[in-house]
Order: C-alpha cells, then structure tokens, then sequence
C-alpha cells in the first residue's frame, strides 16, 4: 500500500509534467497564423547531425539572397570552417588557414581603421572578422525596410517558436494569396505563418534565385530547406559536439549507477529494511 | 552535534589534531550521523540539492569571468561563451537548465518535506530555515534570468520590479531606488549581477544552518515517530551515502538529458532576441518554476490585492508548522488529510498551467463558453490557501488517524516502513 502511495505520486508528477511542458509549447502559439508544417531533418534526435552540403548551398542563399538585408551577429568567417561547420576540413584544424573560408571572407568589405593614418578604410574580410552589419544602425535599417527591422539570421531558428519548421514554412511555404476577408495594411505581404500574417519582407525565395554549384534544382522548397540547414547550424554551432559529448555522459552515468546501485546493495545487505 | 562523540584518535598526528582543531572528530560525527532505517529515496533530495548548489556556483563562476554585464554586450557576451569560450557550450546550458533542477528538486524536497510532516515539532525552524532558502532561491532565479538581457529577461524584470510600484505610498519610490532609475536598465543590470553573484553564498549559508539543525533534531521518516532505540537508526555513511549516491546518479541522468539533447525545451525562444525596451512580447511568461505565483498573481483583478496573494503564497509556508494541528506527523497514517495532500500537489501543476496560458483562453470547454484559466486559476488560489486555512488547522482537530507503529524497527520488519 505504501509502495503503491510512492507509485502513484511518481505516476501524477510524471503524467503532469508531461501535459505541462505540452502546454507551455501550445502556449505560444494561436491567433490566426498557420501551424507550421512539421519537416524531416537529419539534425534532430540524439544522433543527428547536419548535412554538410545542404549548409553549403544553404550559405550561398543567405549569402546571395538574404544578406543584402538580414546579418549574421554572432557569426564570424573562421565559424564556416570550424569543426561541424559547413566547410570544415580535417586539412586545416585551424578555421582562418581553410582556403575556402579565406576565400568567403574576401568577398565582403570589412570597415577597419588604417594603421598608419587612423583614417577609416574598406578593405577584404579575413577569417578573423565577424560578419558585417548590412546597415550602420537600427534606424537605418528601418528606414531602409519600410519601418521594419530585419532581424538577425544567427539565431533566428531558436529564437522563433516552431524553430526550423516555422523557418521552412514561412520561406517556402508560407506566401500565399491573401484570403479575400483579409486586409492587408500598405508595404506588408501576407504570410500565413507569420504572427498576424502580415510582413514586410517580400516573397524572398523564386525559382532559380541562385545557381547551384552541384547541379541541385534550385526550387524554392529546395533552397528553403538548405538555407533553413544553414541557418540551424548558425543558431547552435556546438549541436553535434554537445550530442556526442552527451552520449558519452550517458554511457558512464549509466555504468557509474549501476555500480552505485550494486555497493548501495552490498552495504546493506545484512540490514531489514 | 547529537549525542556524545564516537570519535577515538588512532595515531599521534591524529591526537595532536584533535587537540588542537578537533576537524577529523567534527567530520567523522558528522558522516556517523544517526539516521532512521526506513529512509526512501524521497530523501536523497537534500543530498542531490546540495550538488546543485555546488554545481550552480561552480558554474556560474566561471561563466561570470566571461559574461558582462552592460546592456549593450550582455546578450553578445552569452553568445561569445556558447560560441567561443572554451565549453562554453556546456557550461552555459549546464547553468540555466541547472537552475531549472534546482527549482525541481527544491520542490520535490518540500512537498516530501509537507507528506510526511517534516515541519513539526521539533523542527520547526528546520522548515523556516528551508523556506529562506527557497525564497533566496527564488530571488537568485529571477535575477539570473535578467542576466542574458534577452526580450523575456527584460520584460520579465519589468514586470517583477512592477510589483514593488503597487505597493501605497513608497512604491513608486521603491521601484526607482530597485532599478536605479525610472526603469530597467544598465544600472538595474549591473546592480542584478552583483545580487546574483551575492546571494548563492547567502544561500550556502543558509544550507549550513539547515543542515546543522537537521543534525540537531534528526531527520525525520516516512512513518513520522522518533527513532527510540539503537535498532532504529543506521550512520549516515555508508548506508545512506551509497544511497544517496545512487540517487543522485540518477538525477544527473535527467539534468544530462536537457543539457545535451534539449537545452531549450525548459526556456523561452523569446529569449534568444535581444532585449528590446521598445517592443513588447505578445505574452510575458516567468520561467516554468515561478508560473504557479504568476498564476495566483492574475488571478484577482487588483494589482496590489495579487500581488499580496503571491507573497502570501509564500508567506504562508512559514507558518505551516502551526497551521498543522495534528500530532500526526506523516500523511501515511492520515487518511483523508492525505486525498486534501493529493489535491493540493494537483493544483499546484494546474496553477502552474494557468500561469503559462492567457488568462482569457479557454481551460475547460465546459458550460455555454467554457471555463477560462482566469477562472480556473482562481478556483486553484483557493485551494491552495484552503489546504493551509481551514483544511489543515480543521482536519488536525477532527481526523481519526490510524494507528502508529510502536517503534522504526518494528514497523521495518513488518513491511510496513
């Protein structure tokens, strides 16, 4: 009977944590946008990792599409080519020595100060940099964007509810004809994932907006999918090192409680309890 | 600490210690400790909370030596350590789902602590003691979360230092000397972390006295009587040591599945975008382990009349030991103050359900428009005062217990322990 109170308290705490950490999901959802449509990606589940080549094509849409408005804050070049980034090479243990990534690094124009004069001056990036701002200041890039600011793509994924679904969705799935009870305030698109379905970013994704180096279709789905890739890698860069660092702990905890458990048996083998 | 020592020096080094600094006979009482025998693993909780302590203010050192604390390079600087600094990775994740399990275990501990009637005489002060503790907890809990100066810190900050602008006369007053200016800003960011930093050792301190008078009084047991005899207790180490061990084993494989595989799930993605002063989020939710006071908060209409029912939430707590009229100590021996026990643990997730839903969403689609949580929360603050005023008082007067087992051994070989 007394085993059976214990049972029963461990069953309603279980029980309830699981309806409650439901709800707290469900919480921020509702109003009118869409739920977003669930996606199959390699990343999830204990073992997952990212597609190396999906990031990659998912870096040359950012790079030719959505950065012309939107930044990487927390990214910096040599991130491209650090371990379980989308251009590691086993050959350049250090990311600023990674070809490729010195080469990425090039093609944006980095503000700096002369050395020699103090003067300001635009020159290459180098691995070293951190991505640049695409505007000089928040009011800048309002005033650019119709009065709205485009947020930061290194951490869009988590910090939007749904995550890469919600991404995925918006991008590729989300634009459609606006229903016709709807109505849409001036310099706004609708979408119908995003919260109150109107936003200022127009339709970024068409057919063939990039050309794929390895002859992937660039359909709007595609380039969605690997851009959103990208993007998840950005949001949580350490992902695939904090998975296996974490089946490891599983692994000892695991052997360490059984040992526990057989000595906790052992000393008190002689006791009634 | 209780009953004369045991302790005999066996060399020389030894006897000129004890002499001197008797450390090795405080130690050596101290794991000697007399616990009762029927002990179950509702009672690892003190030793897996003290880990937590410890693991807290490990943790949380070393990420203040990369953290800073300014409005503009707070939130950078928490992604710099996730990023860049050295398993950051780890220790970032390890320190905010650490507190989520702290506030776990606090809880699991105080309702082990209210079942089996832990609170009463002679340990009241014991429970008092834990209660500080908690509230300290709760304190440090909430100036962490403003640490990452994210949108959910920053708003949740302005919301909780609302509360002390409710209050009549000083509270405008209050709320600006709180912040150090008319609203959350660098110097309430500054003044949070050097708090933040403050009160784990206000806590730690606290956790000394706690677990000096648990020394003193003598832990308590699932069937509530005193040990009697020598047959009734067991030393601490190695019994409840490999116990404990054991358990917190365990518990460490919970707190590794969230840091590893879902270190966002007990967060807010709202949280991951900057604190903005100019942009509201659509709902401002406390972290998962406030959301039960944030619920009694809403629930009555009034600011300052919720306001007063969350504190008297906590308040209450304090007093419990002399709510409680039976002399009955375990809710195994009382059979309809435990089904009030059962409900009151109940409510307290429904409560918490309530405080992460809008209070005008449906709960209950019962009636012609169903049941909102604001009316659901309001039901559940009740009862979580009745349980205190009059269920318990009342139910110490009139409930018929069953009878108690003559003594922990004798209960243990029966099986009923």
């Amino acid at each position: 009977m007394l085993k059976t109170m214990t049972k029963t308290f461990a069953a309603i705490a279980l029980v309830s944590t699981a309806l409650f950490a439901g709800s707290l999901n469900a919480s921020a959802a509702g109003g009118a946008e869409a739920k977003p449509e669930a996606q199959k990606w390699g990343f999830t589940g204990p073992f997952g990792t990212y597609d190396r080549l999906a990031m990659q094509r998912g870096y040359q849409v950012y790079k030719e599409t959505c950065s012309s408005c939107h930044a990487l804050e927390h990214l910096a070049f040599r991130h491209l080519g650090e371990k379980g980034g989308p251009f590691y090479d086993a050959k350049y243990p250090n990311p600023n020595d990674n070809p490729v990534v010195k080469a990425f690094a090039k093609e944006w124009e980095i503000t700096d100060l002369d050395q020699d004069s103090g003067d300001p001056i635009e020159r290459p990036g180098i691995p070293a940099d951190g991505f640049p701002d695409i505007f000089p200041n928040a009011i800048a890039a309002a005033a650019s964007n119709g009065g709205a600011v485009p947020p930061d793509l290194s951490l869009i994924v988590p910090a939007r509810v749904g995550g890469v679904d919600y991404v995925y969705s918006l991008l590729a799935k989300g634009y459609t004809d606006v229903p016709h009870d709807f109505k849409l305030s001036e310099g706004t698109n609708y979408n119908k994932y995003f919260p109150g379905n109107q936003i200022a970013m127009a339709p970024p994704l068409f057919e063939d907006a990039v050309e794929y180096a390895d002859g992937t279709k660039a359909t709007t789905e595609q380039m969605a999918r690997d851009v959103v890739e990208f993007l998840a890698w950005a949001g949580d860069p350490k992902m695939e090192v904090r998975k296996k660092v974490g089946f490891a702990t599983f692994l000892f905890l695991f052997i360490f409680a059984l040992l526990l458990f057989m000595t906790y048996k052992e000393v008190w083998r002689n006791v009634d309890h | 600490m209780s009953g004369p020592s045991t302790y005999e020096p066996k060399y020389a080094a030894e006897r000129w210690l004890d002499k001197r600094l008797p450390i090795i006979r405080m130690s050596v009482d101290f794991m000697g400790f007399p616990s009762p025998r029927n002990l179950n693993y509702w009672y690892a909780f003190g030793g897996i909370l003290t880990l937590c302590l410890v693991a807290q203010i490990i943790t949380g050192i070393i990420l203040a030596m990369h953290y800073t604390p300014h409005v503009d390079l707070a939130f950078d600087s928490v992604q710099r350590i996730r990023r860049d600094v050295p398993f950051g990775w780890l220790l970032q994740p390890m320190h905010a789902v650490g507190a989520s399990m702290f506030f776990l275990a606090v809880y699991i501990h105080m309702f082990r602590g209210m079942f089996y009637g832990s609170y009463k005489n002679p340990r009241e002060l014991l429970w008092i003691i834990g209660c500080l503790i908690y509230l300290a907890m709760m304190a440090t809990g909430f100036l962490g979360y403003t640490l990452p100066w994210g949108q959910m810190s920053f708003w949740g900050a302005t919301v909780i230092t609302g509360f002390f602008g409710a209050i009549p006369i000083v509270g405008e007053s209050l709320q600006q000397w709180l912040l150090g200016g008319y609203s959350v800003g660098n110097p309430t960011l500054q003044r949070f972390f050097s708090l933040h930093y403050l009160l784990p050792f206000v806590i730690a301190a606290l956790v000394g006295l706690h677990i000096w008078a648990v020394h003193h009084v003598g832990q308590n047991n699932p069937i509530g009587i005193e040990p009697k005899s020598k047959s009734d207790t067991l030393p601490f180490h190695p019994f409840y040591t490999m116990k404990d061990a054991f358990a917190i084993a365990v518990f460490l494989m919970i707190f590794a599945l969230f840091v590893f595989y879902l270190p966002d799930a007990l967060g807010h993605a709202d949280n991951y975008q900057r604190a903005d002063p100019m942009k509201t989020p659509p709902h401002i939710v406390p972290e998962w382990y406030f959301l039960p006071f944030y619920a009694i908060l809403r629930a009555v209409p009034d600011k300052l009349l919720g306001i007063i029912l969350m504190f008297g939430a906590i308040a209450v707590l304090f007093v419990l030991p002399w709510l409680d009229t039976s002399k009955v100590r375990s809710m195994r021996f009382r059979p309809i103050t435990k089904w009030f026990f059962i409900i009151f643990l109940i409510n307290g997730f429904i409560l918490g359900w309530c405080g992460a839903k809008a209070p005008d969403a449906i709960a209950i689609p019962i009636g012609e428009h169903g049941m909102t949580f604001k009316w659901l929360s309001r039901i559940s603050t009740l009862y979580y005062f009745a349980y205190f005023i009059p269920i318990l008082p009342v139910m110490g007067w009139i409930e018929k217990t069953k009878p108690l087992p003559e003594s922990i051994t004798k209960a243990v070989l029966s099986g009923d322990a």
